[in-house]
């Protein structure tokens, strides 16, 4: 019975995630990526920031295990926090875990996509593909629109 | 070995534990709001997105505003190199005498020419500097950053930083800090204040 429900649950949420689903949404199985996008870089810079958010409406726990980039020699998955005043950066060498029903969140100051030795810098307006890599899931491509520099900047700042 | 011994062990390994926390606490802890020991006082010699020379005394003279990061940086940097070229453009003929300094953590990776067209990019008022990685230490140190080189899977490294913008004086002290996405109003107000003591 509970199976049931919760299954009604997942199918329930997966058809109102699709229906509210705007036109940059990527779908695959469970998952949904949507408002993906990167920084622009400034010139001198060797590295980029990709930001998107992932939510899971299955009843299965995923895992974003790799991306890749034909614009960047590596993409790695990244967390960033901080503690007290100092900015802390840390690959996440194991991937990062999209549970069951649940929402992941890529931002600036949080979780993000470290595009690495970036040979074009990214410019505004243009578009980054990348392709994303998921353990149970599988791949899929993914358009990153480039914003400006500070893109989303207000979206972190403590008003 | 006797409970007694043990007890004393213990105690000794607390106490120890305690005074390497105490330290690491203090060292941590970066930039206390008002201390004084950075400055004129910590001497180096570096060199600046131009290729010059560039020494402690470019922080005495005028307030400033002085920044440590790096350029392999995604996040905290850029976003506050663009921060500092907003308050330039905001404060406008109020900040001509306010200067900028973008310090890399990362010396080994960003050369002058990096570092130059990296500022440049955001306002031609923030100098980048770089150099000796011997000499930038004196600088952590001096202005008590935390600046700790990470080891990635990879084989590369990433840098955690103290994320806080410096207020500097006149006179090459600190007087405050402003952290990372701290409210603009509060940090425009900072810096007036800042101006107003020069």
């Amino acid at each position: 019975m509970l199976k049931q429900i919760s299954a009604l649950a997942a199918f329930g949420l997966a058809f109102l995630s699709s229906s509210l689903a705007s036109a940059d949404d990527v779908k695959i199985g469970n998952l949904t990526i949507s408002a993906p996008y990167v920084r622009a870089m400034v010139p001198g810079a060797p590295v980029g920031g990709g930001y998107m958010t992932i939510t899971n409406t299955g009843d299965i726990d995923d895992r974003l295990v790799a991306a890749s980039s034909p614009r960047a020699a590596t993409v790695q998955i990244h967390e960033m926090k901080m503690d007290k005043d100092v900015m802390i950066m840390r690959e996440l060498a194991g991937g990062l875990p999209i549970p069951a029903g649940q929402t992941v969140e890529f931002k600036p100051g949080g979780y993000h996509l470290m595009f690495m030795k970036v040979a074009e810098p990214f410019l505004q307006g243009q578009t980054v593909k990348a392709t994303l890599k998921f353990e149970k899931a599988g791949s899929v491509d993914v358009d990153f629109p480039v914003g400006s520099i500070a893109a989303n900047r207000e979206t972190s700042h403590v008003k | 070995m006797s409970n007694r011994l043990r007890f004393v062990a213990a105690a000794v390994a607390v106490t120890l534990a305690a005074g390497a926390g105490v330290i690491g606490y203090a060292t941590f802890l970066g930039v206390p709001e008002v201390q004084a020991t950075g400055g004129p006082g910590t001497a180096f010699t570096l060199t600046d997105d131009r290729g010059e020379p560039i020494t402690e005394n470019a922080l005495s003279g005028h307030p400033s505003l002085v920044y440590f990061g790096y350029t392999h940086c995604p996040d905290v940097c850029p976003t506050t190199l663009y921060d500092m070229a907003g308050w330039f453009k905001t404060l406008g003929p109020q900040a001509d005498g306010l200067k900028a300094y973008f310090f890399t953590v990362d010396p080994e990776r960003d050369t002058p020419e990096i570092m130059h067209s990296y500022t440049g990019n955001f306002t031609d008022r923030i100098t980048g500097i770089t150099g000796d990685p011997t000499e930038m230490q004196k600088a952590i140190k001096g202005w008590r950053i935390y600046a700790k080189k990470v080891p990635s899977p990879d084989g590369g490294y990433t840098m955690d930083h103290t994320a806080s913008v410096l207020l500097v004086d006149a006179g090459g002290k600190l007087r405050g800090t402003i952290a990372y996405q701290e409210n603009n109003d509060v940090a425009l107000q900072k810096i007036r204040n800042l101006l107003q003591q020069d």
